[in-house]
């Protein structure tokens, strides 16, 4: 029941956020802002994020190839199919439900308490709508950027560590990076990107946008949201890989 | 003139509102008064259409809002002003923003006019010099009028009030009655604020309605009801020492 009943009233309020805008000019000023909030300032985690990981990945590439025979151009191709496939798309959609979600989430539940929601619904002003859908649309768009920002700053990562650690020399790696690439991949991962963008901006939305109580609710509900898309997005990779692998 | 018959309300099956009538009249300001938890917010949310009642008609100016369309519905929001507990100003637009956004939303003034009724709607709650403030950075008297002004913003012919002074300091908190009774005379609007001061039920209350327990205790104006012999207004309006001193004081000038 109580399930059923949260995925109910989710589509409920997702019909609720896609009709029409009232105002364009305004939902555009809006987008806007949305992007600059939630896209580009999340540029820089995800960067410095993606750098350490690619590095390690590398590492432990290296450590882990026990048959000397092994070419080592393995490395580079290595790194980047796991940035690819697993790193870029799904860890890095984790820590932004964390950055994102959570945001989305604290940001439409402390309005909501404050009557400022129920404040623009007696204006007239279809309040899902305004609030929520430049947040899914500016993340959805900006989330395949991430994921190709992420991918070139863990190769970069790994070509600071690589050579460092002495087993491979810069352009063995850059050889491996070169190796079999399966374009697939890439668009794989950028539908996957895709669907936990929306996943990230509409599941918080919709736990926030009908927080009850005060401001202690509004922090429970930001860490439920993170939680719960977290699992969803674990979900989605189990299905989509099941699905477009096959 | 708004008119309500026979609000029905429940939560979960708890009835909050049980049969509630009454008449807001035009141009005047019309308090819904109780004690805390008595229904007054749930009442006001009912009427300006928040929350769905269970049962009962309301009626603005004649017009039923359960028989309109979505798009009447929407017409009769823009009629609608209201200013909220705390105010509710959007956190993160500044305090023109906030006063802006219904025309933003709604109309299609040109930059100047905005601006200029904006100007007009400050200048009428005394707000001076602070159009480039967030409302985190303004005082809660400040808030208070900022919000009057947004809700004033387009002209509404109703104006809707919950708890406007509350949390504010007595002499603010006169200042915020007479603000919204001058506005409501100038503008000729039909004003429902809910209180449970005794202050603004002498100041401003023309109409004057008491809710006990969701139920309609008694209505009737400020000058009635001093002389009320209805037991539970007593209990509610006498509630302070200072006050039952006065009608005690009263009641031995009556005697003589
Ligand atoms: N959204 C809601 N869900 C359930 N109960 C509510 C809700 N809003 C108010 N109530 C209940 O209705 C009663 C009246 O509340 P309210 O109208 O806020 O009182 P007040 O007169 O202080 O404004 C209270 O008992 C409150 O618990
Ligand atoms: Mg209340």
């Amino acid at each position: 029941m109580g399930v059923l009943h949260h995925i109910g009233q989710y589509f409920l309020l997702l019909v609720k956020i896609f009709k029409k805008p009232e105002k364009k000019s305004i939902y555009l000023r809006q987008l806007v802002l949305e992007i600059e909030k939630l896209g580009i300032n999340s540029i820089g985690i995800v960067a410095v994020i993606s750098v350490f990981m690619g590095g390690i990945i590398t590492l432990q590439l290296t450590y882990n190839m026990s048959n000397p025979l092994m070419p080592t151009y393995i490395i580079g191709l290595g790194n980047r199919d796991t940035l690819i496939l697993e790193f870029s798309s799904t860890v890095l959609s984790l820590m932004l439900a964390g950055k994102v979600g959570s945001n989305i989430a604290s940001e439409l539940g402390s309005m909501r308490i404050t009557e400022q929601i129920d404040s623009m619904e007696i204006m007239g002003v279809n309040s899902a709508s305004y609030l929520i859908l430049p947040k899914i649309v500016a993340f959805v768009f900006m989330s395949p950027f991430l994921f190709i920002i992420s991918v070139g700053c863990g190769l970069i990562g790994g070509l600071i560590t690589g050579p460092l650690s002495g087993v491979v020399i810069v352009a063995t790696y850059i050889t491996g990076i070169k190796t079999t690439f399966v374009p697939f991949y890439v668009y794989f991962s950028i539908i996957k990107t895709l669907v936990f963008g929306f996943l990230i901006s509409s599941v918080p939305a919709y736990l926030g946008y009908y927080v009850q109580g005060g401001a202690l609710e509004v922090g429970r509900i930001s860490t439920k949201a993170v939680v719960n898309t977290s699992i969803l997005i674990l979900f989605f990779d189990l299905v989509l890989t099941q699905l477009l692998f096959k | 003139m708004i008119e309500i018959k026979n609000i029905v309300k429940s939560f979960e099956g708890r009835e909050v509102l049980k049969d509630v009538s009454t008449v807001f009249e035009k141009g005047k300001t019309n308090l819904i008064i109780g004690q805390s938890g008595s229904g007054k917010t749930v009442l006001l949310k009912c009427i300006v259409g928040l929350f769905d009642i269970d049962g009962g008609e309301i009626l603005f100016d004649g017009r039923n809002n359960a028989s309109m369309n979505f798009q009447e519905r929407g017409l009769l929001r823009q009629e609608i002003g209201m200013v909220f507990q705390n105010g509710a100003l959007f956190d993160s637009l500044t305090v023109e923003e906030n006063v802006r956004f219904p025309m933003d939303m709604f109309t299609e003034m040109t930059m100047k006019e905005k601006l200029d009724r904006l100007n007009f709607c400050l200048e009428r709650v005394n707000i001076k010099d602070s159009n480039h403030l967030y409302p985190s950075e303004l005082s809660g008297g400040m808030r208070k009028r900022v919000a009057i002004a947004r809700a004033i913003a387009l002209n509404p012919r109703y104006l809707f009030c919950d708890e406007p002074n509350s949390g504010l300091d007595p002499v603010t908190s006169i200042l915020i009655d007479n603000l919204i009774k001058e506005i409501t005379a100038e503008f000729d609007i039909t004003t429902i604020i809910n209180t449970h001061d005794m202050n603004s039920v002498m100041e401003i209350g023309d109409n004057i309605l008491f809710i006990s327990e969701g139920e309609k205790g008694w209505e009737g104006n400020s000058s009635q009801i001093f002389s009320t012999r209805n037991k539970k207004l007593n209990a509610f309006v006498f509630a302070s020492p200072f006050s039952k001193q006065l009608k005690e004081i009263k009641q031995m000038e009556d005697d003589e």
